[in-house]
């Protein structure tokens, strides 16, 4: 037993690969068996590792769910920024520029939209629970963007450690949500044309939220999404303590 | 040879990414800007360029394609890696706060795509390879 142990803890990104293969498996016959196909076989594994994520992170304590369990460490490298953006990149293999560029005024366009949109969102929710105070409402705001602009922006122009974990925890609700919902209500936003995906990258944003969701989607809008949704963060952050703070400040 | 490819997809990657810092810090903002969204323009540049064909033709191409059938796992593993706890935990405000904003976003997909130019549905995923999107 103990030498079995031994090879998992050496071998974290290979058990990784492992472990997801019979996830995505097992995931692909409850979506026949369960709901005769009609609910995806990734929409559901991303269901299963979020419900996994959300169990380790009640037994460890940890920020970063299953990836906290020692022997599943792997699963944080396999999932982690610098894989997930390898494989980002790879699904542009084969996209068209003339895709790229009939959509691209309107993708730029939905990314100023939806960073604006959510930070006003957050926002109205912190001034309904009682913030009156420009830099709480701003890092709130802001984490209703993404749960990294929401950091920054409060890093930036000082709020509380309280408030800083407020936006973050909004940003990452944000993210999840996005993962589940999207592709239960595809259909009634029209979110099956590269086009829409474009705009639906830009407007929603949160990179790991629009990879997962548009994955369970349909994988082959994956590229159109990734293409506008890796921008709005930088744009997030780039108007989070600038353009938006001022603007709460003159208003409140 | 697959690692050709392998290696053209990470040198648009690192590319892509040194680019985004590049336009961070002229930008003056704490993070990259559109990295991994200039490293998937540079693939696609580099799949339509007549001087780099035999990274991205035969074998080579299969570097590539494998990475992008890795995809949905590696999303499945990103998943399973997320601070759902946080999200839960962070009670009603936070709850509100990222589902209000979600919410407006989704509704406004329609509207701004009709402002766009049309768009055509893809082909019925049945059609194709779910993993590659290449037709099967």
């Amino acid at each position: 037993m103990q030498t079995l142990v031994n090879v998992i803890a050496a071998n974290g990104l290979v058990t990784a690969f492992a472990l997801v293969g019979l996830t995505v498996w097992l995931s692909h016959w409850l979506s026949r068996v369960l709901t005769h196909g009609r609910i995806h076989g990734s929409a559901i594994a991303i269901l299963l590792g979020l419900a996994a994520a959300f169990w380790a992170g009640k037994a460890t304590g940890g920020t970063r769910g299953v990836a906290d369990i020692g022997l599943l460490s792997g699963l944080g490298v396999m999932g982690g920024g610098m894989l997930r953006d390898f494989g980002i990149v790879s699904t542009a293999f084969g996209v068209q520029l003339s895709e790229l560029r009939r959509a691209g005024a309107i993708g730029v366009v939905s990314i100023f939209t939806g960073v604006l949109v959510a930070f006003v969102a957050g926002a109205a929710v912190a001034l309904t629970f009682g913030y009156r105070d420009a830099v709480s409402i701003t890092t709130i705001g802001a984490g209703a963007v993404t749960y990294i602009v929401g950091p920054v922006t409060g890093a930036a122009i000082g709020a509380s450690s309280e408030v800083l974990a407020l936006s973050v925890a909004a940003g990452v609700v944000k993210a999840v949500l996005v993962m589940v919902v999207t592709p239960l209500v595809a259909r009634f936003i029209g979110l099956n044309n590269p086009q829409s995906a474009m705009v639906f990258g830009g407007l929603l944003g949160t990179t790991s939220g629009v990879a997962g969701g548009l994955a369970a989607t349909d994988p082959r809008l994956v590229p159109y999404g990734a293409m506008t949704a890796t921008f709005y963060t930088g744009v997030g952050c780039l108007l989070g303590p600038s353009l938006l703070y001022f603007s709460v400040r003159a208003l409140v | 040879m697959v690692i050709y490819g392998v290696a053209l997809l990470a040198a648009c990657l690192l590319a892509g990414q040194y680019a985004g810092d590049l336009l961070g810090l002229w930008l003056g903002v704490q993070a990259n800007v559109g990295g991994v969204g200039i490293a998937m323009l540079l693939l696609v540049l580099a799949s339509s360029s007549r001087a780099l064909r035999p990274l991205v033709t035969d074998e080579a191409a299969g570097g590539i394609r494998f990475w992008g059938a890795m995809y949905i796992p590696i999303i499945v593993a990103m998943a399973a890696g997320q601070n759902v706890v946080a999200a839960v935990d962070g009670g009603l405000l936070a709850l509100l706060a990222g589902a209000f904003a979600t919410l407006t976003c989704f509704l406004l997909v329609p509207l701004l795509s009709r402002w766009g130019p049309p768009g055509t549905p893809l082909p019925p995923p049945e059609s194709v390879d779910s993993a590659t999107g290449a037709p099967r």
